[in-house]
């Protein structure tokens, strides 16, 4: 078993930050991530809002920020998936797939991820006619009809910009009004080529090769009808990925770990950061504001100096 | 828009035609800089350092080059609706291709499978 200080659950900019942190101040540091490094962030096409640098892609300062950890001294895993951990004793364990590991403290930064509708269909169909990423895939539908799932930001503004692209766009929302900005809902009400199918949810994907329907339930009167369309885009909001961690810390309704302002979680010594912690604004730097505080507490708590405790 | 990876790139139709002719074992990611296309050229990084794949060229396109119409227009490609292409060749053939998003775990599961 390989032990360490800290232990870093996440390898975006919560957790890269982190590890900066706590690697300079010589704590001995693992990251381990269960995709790539960097989080949502290497999603980003364009940072241009990030303090003291111009423009840079996302998938760039996610680089930068592990290369930075890296020379700090952190060790760093990535594609290894989480088996069991332990956080319940003063030493904390973790086990993957490719190891056993020890320390004093765990910081939980795993982020999270797009909501998927769920159905056994929708897998099927993704990379042939489902997606996730209007910017990205939107151009394959020009001239054709599609749907856009969901009722929030995201899904209005998506749909609007789809309309660049696509015949007509669709828009299913399994509520009766949207859960967005007005200045949204107004775009995609104004706007000629997009349509509206309130109080229904996806029943099933259909199609061969790539898709070329859908079966849509009326909510109001339980009636289903098929909808011929070669592309379904789904934003329906984003889940936590905390699932792992609900027998061990407090989530909120929203299933995001509940911390203080110190990010220290119910469990002493484990400590949360980054998206997958109940907070109102997700940006890069409000993942690194917690990611720097979370090290800062830690290195109070493993040297039994903070001067809350003390 | 170029690609800002630390794999190799192809930015015509013949180095492709070179490699897949002169490499037995070939993997291409076609896409942009977008969010579905990242993850894959990560892998392929990964993949390529790890020395576990010797045996294999990693090597990414730029969809928008015209030349990417090699791949664009595969026959394996032809459904296809999400970035990125990734192509899989073998002695010269297309012998696996998929769409959109892949982890790491399911490329090393494609390349396991193929080689």
């Amino acid at each position: 078993m390989k032990k360490y200080d800290v232990i870093v659950l996440g390898g975006g900019p919560a957790g890269l930050t982190a590890g900066i942190y706590l690697s300079r101040a010589r704590q001995k540091v693992l990251i381990i991530d269960e995709g790539m490094i960097g989080g949502q962030v290497v999603l980003t096409h364009a940072v241009a809002n990030y303090p003291g640098l111009d423009e840079i892609s996302g998938y760039k300062l996610a680089s930068e920020m592990k290369k930075q950890a890296a020379e700090f001294g952190c060790d760093i895993r990535t594609n290894e998936k989480l088996v069991s951990f332990d956080f319940s004793n003063t030493d904390k364990f973790v086990n993957t797939k490719s190891g056993e590991y020890q320390a004093r403290a765990v910081i939980i930064a795993v982020g999270g991820q797009p909501r998927h509708l769920g159905l056994e269909s929708e897998k099927s169909f993704q990379g042939t006619g489902i997606s996730y990423c209007a910017t990205c895939d939107g151009d394959f539908f020009t001239d054709q009809d599609i749907v856009v799932v969901g009722g929030g930001n995201s899904a209005l503004e998506e749909a609007v910009s789809l309309t660049k692209y696509a015949r007509t766009v669709t828009i299913v929302h399994q509520f009766d009004h949207f859960q967005a900005y007005d200045y949204a809902i107004t775009a995609a009400e104004n706007n000629p080529k997009i349509k509206f199918l309130m109080e229904s949810e996806i029943e099933k994907f259909t199609g061969s090769e790539s898709l070329s329907g859908i079966v849509i339930k009326s909510k109001k009167d339980g009636s289903s009808r098929v909808l011929d369309v070669t592309g379904a885009f789904i934003f329906i909001g984003y889940v936590p990925g905390s699932e792992p961690f609900k027998d061990c810390v407090i989530l909120n309704d929203r299933k995001e770990i509940v911390t203080d302002e110190d990010m220290a979680t119910s469990q002493v010594g484990v400590y949360a950061a980054g998206d997958v912690r109940q907070k109102k604004y997700r940006q890069i730097t409000t993942a690194v504001n917690d990611g720097t505080v979370a090290a800062l507490a830690i290195l109070d708590y493993l040297n039994g100096t903070d001067p809350d405790k003390n | 828009m170029t690609l800002d990876t630390n794999l190799k790139h192809f930015s015509t139709a013949a180095e492709l035609e070179e490699i897949i002719n002169s490499s037995e074992n070939v993997m291409v990611c076609c896409g942009r800089m977008g969010p579905m296309c990242v993850p894959v050229y990560g892998a392929m990084e990964e993949l390529q350092a790890s020395g576990d794949y010797d045996n294999v060229e990693f090597r990414d396109m730029l969809f928008d080059n015209p030349e990417a119409s090699v791949i664009r227009n595969l026959p394996e490609c032809s459904s296809f609706r999400g970035l990125p292409f990734t192509v899989y060749y073998k002695n010269g053939k297309v012998v696996k291709a998929t769409s959109s998003i892949q982890s790491k775990e399911q490329v090393t599961e494609i390349l396991d499978e193929i080689l």
